[in-house]
């Protein structure tokens, strides 16, 4: 640090920084659009300065009817989040050791993450469509569809959640001293125990990333519940939805809300993490430090 | 033995009365394998039944036949033949199967080629000129952060920069560069693979920056010390060991640009053709036989490059 910087380091911290602004910059332009006056348009200059368009949405005049969507993208999202926590802690533990559809596993979720979304998608109506038609024709000829936010919907959220989530898994027990765990059992802790009290608490800041991974890419979740989501629209299908027609801000009032929820997720997710690696760098071990 | 429960007795009561309870249920403790199952087992039948089964069932649906209303289900090539329709009359002019695709292949080449390029640089940065952890962690956080939001806001963020009155043609204009609106901006070729970048280039940045935090920064001060130019270093050291990186960056990149519809549809204003974009018009159509033909086509696609790419390194090692 003292011998200064070669000049590749400021030649690379201006295209990062241009890089950073490209990520940002169109998202803050329609966050301010948002807040224009009742004459506002789709582009710049603002027209006046109001809460008009954020405030019709909530009233339900608007476009959408942003309350009942809201809630369906909320409740599945946080089940997608809750699912996908349990299951990629339970399945990143079961890595640990080996069995026998390890690989299986482990290139399903690969695959999952790859396989283009659309076809996904489209498997997966496909394979409630024949699930009706096999209801329909077996059992009850007045049945509607399987089809459903909570069924299809959510099958198709996880496809794309666990993955990362299993992902997220592998980082955390590649870097993870199991002389911890050994130690525990030694002192005659059960598995359980062991897994309560000592593998849990270390690896909580990073399964708190998981269930933000699991919350925000359900919440955002578009490709995979074109196909899959059934008869109710999820809040960025209606948005996606609006792209062809609309004419005025309330598209970008609609964007301001939905990202409004996102980054209260992420502030709260990355704020707790912050806390949990505080209160363990203070509480954590120290061995190492000498003796007290 | 003892004396260490004793200390971990006074540190945290509640595991030694398990310690009692864990000598008492050795017996009937479950097998490794059979917790292996439990532990595994869920996430595997949510793969089965919402990704492995799907799958079949696209493979099967491609070849039934279907009428204007619903699908019938008796063997028939019809979703495959009407998705080549012409292709051979045609020649040598390409049919419209072959023009979709080569405009898909197009559009995946250049974002690749772009999100490669920033992707590189900006793990370089990340990985080689910030020293601190603290803004190492930050500044990767700040790359992470858009990716949480939803892409299709992200793509709609262009409008009031690239419309026809938007800020860049209206900068354009008053500056006196142009005195038309530059039509081409927005709803175009171009409009689709800037978004396609904008919204992307995070999964070429992880993979790389992760490869290159690995490598030995000894490595690289004894390339230095024998005498290479920044560089050498470069193409002979540091390159060849971000490949695993680069090779699964291509990949993620190249899997979503060549199934992506939304992206498509929305920036180029439901007029430019795509490989995912034919699969949507036709279940619009309710012609799922012919859906699911293109599903396979594309999927076969995909995964010949993914096989070509994965020849260069093996994935698994790298994770």
């Amino acid at each position: 640090m003292t011998e200064g910087r070669p000049r590749s380091f400021y030649v690379l911290a201006i295209f990062f920084a241009a890089y950073v602004l490209f990520l940002y910059g169109p998202m803050i332009a329609i966050y301010v659009l948002s807040f224009q006056g009742p004459q506002g348009g789709l582009t710049f200059p603002m027209n006046g300065v109001s809460t008009f368009w954020i405030a019709k949405l909530f009233q339900g005049t608007g476009i959408v009817d942003l309350g009942a969507a809201f809630r369906r993208s909320l409740l599945l999202g946080v089940i997608v989040m809750i699912v996908t926590v349990v299951l990629s802690v339970a399945a990143g533990m079961a890595f640990r050791r080996k069995f026998k559809a390890q690989s299986i596993l482990f290139y399903s979720a690969i695959a999952s993450l790859i396989v283009p979304s659309i076809i996904t998608s489209l498997g997966i109506s496909l394979e409630f469509r024949i699930i009706d038609d096999l209801i329909k024709a077996h059992w009850n000829e007045n049945f509607e569809t399987s089809m459903g936010l909570l069924t299809s919907g959510l099958g198709a959220h996880l496809t794309w959640t666990l993955p990362f989530g299993l992902l997220i898994m592998f980082a955390i027990f590649n870097r993870f001293d199991p002389r911890l765990e050994e130690a525990a059992r030694d002192l005659g802790a059960t598995p359980w125990q062991t897994f309560r009290h000592v593998v849990l608490p270390i690896i909580l800041p990073s399964v708190i990333g998981i269930g933000l991974f699991g919350f925000t890419l359900s919440w955002d979740e578009l490709a995979r519940s074109s196909q899959a989501i059934g008869a109710v629209n999820t809040l960025p299908l209606d948005l996606q939805g609006l792209t062809t027609t609309v004419t005025n801000p309330d598209i970008y009032a609609l964007g301001t809300v939905i990202s409004a929820v996102s980054f209260t997720v992420i502030t709260l997710a990355l704020g707790t993490i912050h806390v949990l690696n505080k209160r363990q760098a203070a509480k954590g071990s120290d061995a190492g430090k000498g003796l007290v | 033995m003892d004396t260490s429960e004793d200390i971990l007795h006074q540190a945290s009561p509640d595991l030694v009365r398990g310690s009692e309870t864990a000598r008492r249920s050795k017996a009937a403790r479950l097998s490794p394998s059979f917790i292996s199952w439990l532990q595994a087992g869920p996430m595997m039948l949510v793969f089965l039944a919402f990704f492995l089964i799907p799958l079949v069932f696209v493979v099967i649906v491609s070849f039934w036949d279907y009428n204007e209303y619903q699908l019938l289900p008796a063997f028939s090539g019809r979703g495959y033949t009407d998705t080549f329709e012409g292709c051979i009359a045609q020649l040598p002019d390409l049919c419209t199967i072959g023009k979709t695709y080569l405009m898909t292949l197009k559009l995946c080449f250049m974002v690749w080629a772009i999100t490669l390029f920033i992707g590189f640089w900006v793990a370089y940065f990340l990985a080689f000129h910030v020293k601190s952890k603290t803004w190492q962690m930050g500044l990767s956080l700040l790359c992470t952060i858009p990716f949480w939001t939803s892409n299709v806001i992200r793509m709609i963020a262009w409008i009031p920069l690239l419309g026809r009155n938007g800020l860049v043609n209206s900068g354009l204009m008053k500056t006196g560069l142009i005195d038309h609106p530059l039509e081409w901006l927005l709803f175009s070729e171009f409009s689709v693979v800037l978004a396609l970048v904008h919204l992307f280039t995070f999964f070429m940045v992880v993979p790389i920056f992760n490869s290159m935090v690995r490598i030995d920064k000894s490595l690289i001060e004894a390339a230095y010390d024998a005498g290479a130019t920044g560089f050498q270093t470069l193409v002979n050291v540091i390159i060849p060991l971000a490949k695993p990186g680069i090779v699964i960056g291509s990949i993620f990149v190249i899997t979503i640009v060549m199934g992506d519809f939304i992206t498509i549809g929305v920036m180029g204003g439901q007029q430019i053709a795509a490989a995912g974009k034919i699969i949507e018009t036709r279940v619009n159509a309710l012609q799922f036989p012919a859906a699911a033909a293109n599903a396979v086509i594309l999927l076969a696609i995909t995964f010949l490059i993914i096989t070509m790419m994965s020849r260069i390194v093996d994935i698994k090692k790298e994770l």
